[in-house]
């Protein structure tokens, strides 16, 4: 029981059978973490370092919580208390930490495509947890599994994302993982924050959020990224509520529940209303709470290709 | 003379041991399969076991039963049910115990194992454990059990029973409380047991 690729970079690489593998996995983790004790020793051979050059709090947390519940050693490291600052270029700062006998790498870089440059250069696995605007794999995973959770079988339910997608690398790998688990995707949100090229990866494009709510079974509402966008792609946070958030009274007139995720941190009153996000139909939660059993099944499952020393 | 003598029982020695070489070869190559226990006696194996766990546990006030996934449960699965008409369907604690992620092999060499559910619901602390698995061999899964078998408390004792017991093949000090069968094995060879619920038949047999 391996997984085809030796690094999880991006979901676009995976086969259904890895994404299957990684839930089944991530199940009886799950399991695992409602015990008295939410601890097994099955990576205590292993240590595992979270490279973080953007900031996070629960992506981190979630990893660093998935490593030591698996028995593994864990170092954290941030730019900001690094000799990143003095200037020391990425393959040296991760070769640098490898060479303390580090035997996996979980990274989060601002430059898209940072964790395949640096697959090319090293050999310990490395686990892509957010690179620039191109994928997150890990969160499209968990979002996967907790619809999944949910609804049973994805193959042929409607998924609409909504939101900022241009800057949104959880939409990219929630779009990547949802084809392949044989789902439908629509995209929705201002054409501005939508890429042209998005109807090219076979997904519906819908502007107008209500009619994409209507058409689906699940909404995955994704934030606002105003620190990457350098140019103003909408003309207040206010206009965008009012056009694009969701809130109860679109969700009531929809008749007919739908699922709501968001994979935080939520801009309250922006692009979700509080009466949604903490109403009965968001499984934003679950979604924290499986990221810790998704995680630990994909650097479980990645430590099974790992090279022995002779 | 006596220099022949010894020549001699060396040459006896020596035929023996080539007789028994053949025979090995033989076997391995005409007799692959060895029924251990067909279905009467494993029917009758099973039987004994079960009243043999009364014997020492009365009415399982106390006793917690632990399968081994993911093939033992089909052994401890029998002996639950043959323990509940014993016992007049007294309610008995039953659980199900997965050890991968407990196993002191994971990073030697090894594909990863797929797990399967471990499904304990009640604690084990003051407990007395049977754990139950289908055949005993190095110890080493036994070993792993008893690690996992301490996240869910602190048991009074555990108490092993196996179907099959590979006798002189233990890597680790652990001995079986209750056995079906001991069988002596080469460590090349496999002992597979057949459940009708999994396989069609009930069957032990030595590969």
């Amino acid at each position: 029981m391996t997984l085809s690729v030796k690094h999880l970079l991006g979901i676009k690489e995976l086969q259904t059978q890895d994404i299957e593998t990684i839930f089944k996995t991530a199940d009886n983790f799950k399991q695992v973490l409602q015990r008295p004790i939410k601890k097994v020793p099955a990576l205590r051979d292993t240590t595992v370092a979270n490279i973080f050059f953007e900031n996070s709090t629960r992506t981190r947390t979630s990893f660093e919580l998935a490593e030591k519940r698996l028995g593994a050693d864990v170092v954290n490291f941030s730019p900001s208390a690094s000799s990143v600052s003095k200037g020391e270029t990425l393959i040296d700062t991760v070769n640098n930490i490898l060479a303390m006998k580090v035997d996996m790498v979980v990274m989060r870089h601002a430059a898209s495509g940072a964790p395949w440059f640096l697959a090319q250069h090293i050999d310990a696995s490395i686990i892509n947890a957010g690179d620039g605007v191109n994928e997150h794999p890990t969160q499209g995973l968990l979002d996967a599994f907790s619809m999944r959770e949910k609804l049973g079988n994805l193959k042929g339910k409607k998924i609409a994302i909504v939101g900022d997608i241009m800057h949104s690398r959880v939409a990219m790998s929630n779009i990547y993982c949802l084809q392949k688990l044989g789902a439908e995707v629509i995209v929705s949100g201002p054409p501005t924050l939508i890429p042209k090229h998005i109807a090219s990866m076979g997904v519906q494009v819908e502007y107008n959020v209500k009619k994409a709510l209507q058409q689906c079974d699940v909404a995955n509402v994704l934030r606002i990224q105003l620190e990457r966008q350098h140019k103003p792609l909408f003309s207040s946070l206010r206009e965008y509520a009012l056009y694009y958030g969701v809130n109860k009274n679109m969700l009531d007139s929809l008749q007919k529940d739908i699922l709501i995720l968001h994979p935080g941190p939520i801009n309250r009153g922006v692009e979700i209303n509080s009466d949604v996000a903490d109403g009965q139909h968001s499984i934003i939660l679950n979604q924290v709470e499986n990221g810790v059993a998704i995680r630990m099944a994909v650097v479980y499952l990645l430590s099974g290709n790992r090279e022995m020393p002779d | 003379m006596c220099c022949m003598q010894i020549g001699w029982n060396y040459t006896i020695r020596r035929i023996d041991f080539y007789i028994y070489s053949y025979y090995v070869i033989f076997e391995q190559i005409f007799q692959t399969l060895k029924t251990l226990l067909d279905q009467a006696q494993l029917q009758i194996t099973l039987h004994r076991l079960a009243h043999q766990l009364v014997e020492t546990h009365l009415d399982f006030s106390d006793t917690v039963i632990i399968g081994m996934q993911p093939r033992g449960i089909l052994f401890s699965d029998r002996i639950v049910a043959l323990l509940q008409q014993i016992i007049n369907n007294k309610k008995i604690q039953y659980g199900r115990l997965d050890i991968t992620f407990y196993r002191d092999d994971l990073h030697k060499g090894n594909a990863l194992q797929a797990p399967a559910q471990t499904d304990i619901a009640f604690s084990v602390d003051n407990k007395r454990v049977v754990l139950i698995d289908d055949v005993l061999h190095t110890g080493r899964t036994i070993r792993a059990a008893m690690d996992a078998l301490l996240d869910f408390g602190r048991p009074k004792e555990v108490e092993l029973m196996t179907l099959i017991d590979r006798r002189f093949s233990r890597e680790l000090p652990i001995q079986p409380d209750y056995v079906g069968l001991s069988v002596d094995t080469l460590f090349e060879q496999k002992v597979k047991v057949y459940w009708k619920e999994k396989e069609g038949n009930d069957e032990v047999v030595l590969l």
